[in-house]
């Protein structure tokens, strides 16, 4: 009995620090579940109708008022699309109830509202196929869906279109120990499937926040970065093979397992990250490491970011090999996640300091990774580069340091209003962007800065009580302008969705852009594939 | 005073326990190991009396196979002066382990030795009990407060016991056990991670302390306990009273 309480209580009081996967998957499914009492709720856009029924004017987006408009030449759904879908998938996988309807229609930031009145839940390749065939013919437009976690507003309606959420097919199909070749639908959750590997003594190659809701059709879609992609490097290079369907229904397999195929033009590199706008995903082959038993992970403290980016060069040069993850945030950052998030201590009490750097090494033997891991801290610490930090002594304590890098989104949320800006730019130029922001917005809003230095990808963030168009025009369209100048890509890893659709000539030649207009055409001749997302809206006309 | 604080290495928290196919007990090649919580709430309780000036030194101890070292390395980098490490290669039973403790504790004289309540490898929560009956001194276990009175020579001890709190005072020299909410153990800094490097580990064998390290108890059989069944989802309320009616059998 002693037992049996003494270890449920110490799994009780261990369990909100313990399990930063958990806490990260109940808070998405909190702000899924509770909308309506969320301060946040209250803050989505307000969409303006211009009169014409029609019309959503995303007033805050960006600074010059954008009007996206429904297109005329979709057709509105009628009962006798309704008994088709009935008829196909079941009663059971045709939803059109409001509050389910309310989850899908809305994003995971609460920033964008579509009014779908339909959600297909397929459970299988035929089923998706047979659902695009009709709503090609019909003229109906579709967005694919999968964990909706996505961060660009790609993943909800923009007005009526049907959502085909693929959640429904969550099968391993097979994996194979030799490889480390996993094969499954594209509606697995992520973070099933790295405990699926655990089992196996493999890992996924991507790892992010979100993995507790997002689905690996979505991360293939969306190309999804993460925390590992400094190791593993990204899903064009791990993904073997996909399965996807076109819009008029026809399966295009391209589901090899092989590392190596030169047979033509690689296809599936075409629905790695386009954002189910050229086709559903409804399988996927993906190479998978296989788990090394010793992981590290030390919470450091820098003075400024020039310390931060020599770190990381030394870092790269003499962990080389073991370097896993190469995390950043700003104090900025750190006081946020230490003001909203329960459960949260600072590992590094003494002060405050300036950035904060969390590094992982991933290898084979514990000793010796450790001495390493060491040794390359205490010379860094003798060289000034570190100001202070702590080594995880135990997985308890690791998962307390991720618990704050990754939760930085969440406490961006629970602090109000957040502009959001996902970029690549040169290491070394990557913070001054940041204070340059600070300057431009002086009192009206927080600056925020963290992401993955290791990969170059900054996630700037704006925090303020409330959106507010003042705000915005400071922002947007200077940190388009200050990442192009600067030769960086205004979408790191989140993909351009609804919200930087119109922004893609910052980090893409007008031919280029015009090249992926003509495969968009060719794939899905009647736009019916996530409309108004991805590419401009120009093209459309 | 000196506070002489016990630490064990065993299966990370965090790590999913296998059972070995032999069913001899519990995988732990390749697992991955560290400090138990308990011992580390431990130690840090113990670090804390010394920071308010109450004691001189603390001296971490453990006692198993020659990784213990590493968990030993842990104490000392959380801030303890020096450790002990009893070196066994065969698994030791409490009593055993109260044993040895007993012969450190005659050498050392520490004026209070803390431990955790159990370690949650083989929740076996009796080595503290043990080591506080063969040196006869007073126990306090399952500690979620500690104050010391260094006048007086006194520790009063709030236990959690079901239902409320117990307060006890016990003359020193004592013997602590700790609970879960006693304290929030400190992280290893990496100025404490240097300075550890060139604290002593002193390493002893059993027989040299003069102990047998046989054991009376054998292990059987370990074996994994039984599968939960994945639940279902229900469409009706019709579906669950049919359920419970016709196949659970309870209505
Ligand atoms: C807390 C948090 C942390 C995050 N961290 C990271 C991070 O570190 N790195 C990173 O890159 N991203 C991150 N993201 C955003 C990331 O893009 C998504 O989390 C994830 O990759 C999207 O997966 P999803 O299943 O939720 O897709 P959704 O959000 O449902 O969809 C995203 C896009 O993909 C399309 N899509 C989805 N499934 C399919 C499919 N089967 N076929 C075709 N198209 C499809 C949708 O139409 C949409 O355009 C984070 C998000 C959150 C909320």
């Amino acid at each position: 009995m002693e037992k049996l309480r003494a270890t449920s209580s110490l799994r009780r009081s261990l369990k909100s620090i313990l399990n930063r996967q958990l806490s990260s998957i109940s808070e998405i499914r909190y702000l899924n579940g509770k909308r309506s009492c969320q301060p946040t709720f209250s803050l989505i856009r307000d969409y303006k109708s211009l009169g014409e029924a029609n019309a959503i004017r995303y007033r805050c987006f960006s600074s010059v008022s954008t009007v996206v408009q429904r297109n005329p030449s979709f057709s509105t759904l009628n009962s006798d699309d309704i008994s088709y879908f009935k008829r196909l998938l079941g009663e059971k996988s045709v939803i059109q109830d409001e509050d389910r309807l309310e989850t899908v229609n809305t994003d995971w930031m609460r920033k964008y509202k579509g009014s779908s009145k339909l959600l297909l839940q397929p459970r299988s390749t035929e089923e998706v196929a047979q659902i695009l065939k009709y709503c090609n013919s019909r003229c109906l437009a579709v967005v694919p869906q999968g964990g909706n976690t996505g961060l660009v507003g790609g993943s909800v309606p923009v007005f009526d279109e049907v959502v085909v959420n693929l959640g429904s097919m969550n099968n391993i199909i097979s994996f194979d120990k030799v490889s480390g070749i996993l094969v499954c639908e594209a509606g697995c959750i992520l973070e099933n499937l790295i405990s699926f590997l655990d089992n196996q003594g493999f890992i996924m190659p991507l790892d992010l926040g979100a993995k507790g809701s997002c689905q690996i059709g979505g991360n293939v879609s969306t190309n999804a970065g993460g925390l590992r992609l400094v190791r593993y490097g990204s899903l064009h290079g791990n993904v073997l093979g996909l399965e996807a369907v076109l819009a008029n229904g026809d399966v295009l397999d391209m589901l090899g397992t092989l590392r190596k195929d030169n047979t033509g033009y690689d296809l599936k590199h075409l629905f790695i990250g386009s954002e189910g706008s050229l086709g559903i995903v409804t399988k996927v082959s993906i190479l998978t490491p296989p788990k090394l038993s010793s992981v590290n992970i030390a919470f450091l403290a820098c003075r400024d970011y020039s310390s931060c980016q020599k770190l990381l060069m030394e870092a790269k040069r003499k962990l080389g090999e073991l370097l896993s993850a190469f995390e950043f945030l700003d104090i900025q950052a750190m006081d946020l996640v230490l003001n909203h998030l329960d459960g949260v201590r600072n590992p590094l009490p003494a002060s405050m300091h300036n950035f904060y750097v969390l590094i992982e090494t991933t290898g084979s033997d514990e000793s010796y990774d450790r001495e390493k891991l060491e040794a390359f801290l205490l010379s860094s610490m003798e060289g000034g580069l570190i100001s202070d930090g702590v080594l995880a002594q135990d997985i308890n304590q690791a998962s307390s340091f991720w618990r704050i890098r990754e939760g930085v989104p969440e406490a961006l949320m629970k602090a109000g209003a957040v502009y959001k800006y996902d970029l690549s730019l040169p290491v070394e130029k990557m913070y001054d962007l940041v204070d340059d922001m600070r300057t431009r917005l002086g009192d009206l809003a927080r600056v925020i800065g963290y992401g993955h230095l290791g990969d170059g990808n900054l996630h700037l963030n704006v925090s303020a009580l409330q959106y507010d168009d003042k705000i915005l025009e400071q922002i947007e369209p200077y940190v388009y302008e200050w990442t192009s100048k600067h030769r960086g890509s205004i979408s790191a890893e989140h993909g351009l969705g609804l919200m930087k659709a119109n922004k893609i000539y910052y980090s893409k030649s007008p031919e280029t852009v015009k090249t992926m207009g003509s495969i968009k055409k060719l794939l899905d001749p009647n736009g019916i594939l996530n409309p108004y997302k991805v590419l401009p809206h120009s093209l459309d006309s | 005073m000196k506070i002489m604080v016990a630490v064990k290495r065993v299966v990370d928290y965090a790590v999913k326990i296998r059972v070995k196919p032999d069913k001899s007990g519990v995988e732990t090649q390749n697992v991955k190991m560290s400090m138990n919580p308990f011992c580390e709430i431990a130690l840090e309780e113990a670090l804390k009396i010394k920071e308010s000036g109450l004691a001189k030194e603390v001296v971490a101890v453990s006692m198993g196979p020659s990784n213990c070292v590493d968990t030993l390395r842990t104490g000392l980098a959380m801030g303890a002066d020096r450790a002990i490490h009893v070196e066994a290669s065969r698994d030791l039973v409490p009593l055993t382990v109260a044993k040895l403790l007993k012969k450190l504790v005659e050498v050392e004289n520490p004026g209070l030795l803390i431990l955790g309540k159990q370690a949650i490898d083989d929740d076996c929560n009796q080595t503290g009990q043990m080591i506080a009956g063969l040196l006869g001194w007073p126990q306090g276990t399952f500690a979620s407060k500690v104050v010391l009175d260094k006048e007086k020579q006194v520790a009063t001890v709030d236990r959690e016991v079901d239902g409320g709190l117990e307060t006890l005072c016990l003359d020193l020299p004592a013997v602590i056990t700790t609970d879960l909410r006693l304290n929030q153990p400190r992280y290893a800094t990496l100025p404490n991670i240097m300075k550890a490097k060139s604290k002593p580990i002193k390493k002893i064998t059993p027989e040299e302390l003069n102990v047998d390290v046989k054991s009376d108890l054998e292990v059987v059989q370990v074996t994994e306990p039984p599968k939960r069944k994945a639940g279902v989802i229900l469409s009706s309320v019709d579906e669950l009273i049919d359920k419970l009616k016709n196949e659970a059998h309870v209505i």
